[in-house]
């Protein structure tokens, strides 16, 4: 209990992970499902870093950056849609972009 | 033990403000809850003996993507509240569930068999950072300057997405110009 090893990190990944996906699964705000992706991102780079302090290999703490040079990048273009989208739309509602209705 | 503390400390933190983050119906206290949940998980990168990666968590993620984010919210209504999807809370909570710990066990999976070595192993006396440094510019070179690219194509996309229009001020404009460019818009954006 006392001693913390890669499974408690691998369960706290796990936990975040699953906040991540209730976000993404229940938000409707555009800007608030990019919140959600955050989330997933970062508990991914949680359980990379444990495991790269556990196993004593430094591939993992690498991954970990490149997840977030992508999350930043990500972030970038998606927020520049989603301005240009609220400029022609007034809005950023997930609903309003069914634009081919079955 | 003090690891212990710190990190049972610092995963009710991390988990208790995400959880704000996705129920909350107020974008602003979504957006501070994130920010505060990302400089907690940096104390994790601390805490695993990955100083450089929790710097740059914190430069990251609190420094540009929060601002970012601000700045963003500033184009959006984000004062009103925001509309939720009316589905099943159970399935919605069972399968986000499912698939994190579905996830979490094709990456843990071949680890915890045993059977692997480390490719880059931690070099005795030199500190996180001057290993980071060694491994990034031999070993994942590419891989960096490829990242590098990808966030300069990232860079000219906001800004040829966000900087429309950016030349004009609607203050200085009599209400012609406005209407002129009103009606231009409609036809223009996106095309």
């Amino acid at each position: 209990m006392m001693e913390i090893g890669l499974n408690h990190y691998l369960v706290l990944s796990t936990i975040l992970f699953a906040i991540g996906l209730v976000g993404i699964m229940r938000r409707k705000n555009l800007l608030l499902l990019f919140f959600a992706t955050e989330i997933l991102l970062n508990a991914v780079n949680i359980g990379f870093a444990a495991i790269s302090h556990y196993y004593g290999d430094l591939t993992g703490q690498m991954f970990a950056f490149f997840v977030i040079a992508i999350a930043a990048s990500e972030l970038a273009v998606g927020l520049g849609l989603l301005i240009v989208w609220h400029k022609r739309h007034g809005t950023i509602d997930l609903d309003t972009m069914s634009s081919m209705r079955g | 033990m003090f690891e212990a503390i710190a990190f049972y400390l610092f995963a009710f933190l991390t988990i208790s403000m995400f959880y704000i983050t996705v129920t909350t119906s107020q974008a602003l206290y979504a957006l501070t809850a994130l920010a505060a949940g990302m400089i907690f998980i940096s104390a994790f990168f601390f805490i695993l003996g990955a100083d450089f990666l929790g710097a740059v968590q914190i430069i990251v993620y609190t420094g540009a993507v929060m601002a970012l984010y601000a700045f963003g919210m500033m184009f959006f209504d984000t004062t009103r509240d925001v509309k939720e999807k009316q589905g099943n809370k159970f399935i919605i909570v069972g399968l986000s569930t499912v698939a994190a710990v579905l996830v979490v066990m094709i990456f843990a999976a071949p680890i915890l068999s045993d059977n692997i070595t480390a490719f880059y192993p931690t070099i005795e006396g030199a500190g996180n950072t001057q290993e980071v440094g060694m491994v990034l510019f031999t070993k994942y070179l590419i891989p960096f300057e490829v990242a590098a690219v990808m966030l300069l194509v990232a860079m000219i996309s906001g800004i040829v997405l966000a900087g429309k229009k950016m030349d004009l001020s609607i203050t200085l404009m009599s209400n012609a110009e406005i209407r002129d460019m009103k009606k231009d818009q409609n036809k223009k954006v996106l095309s």
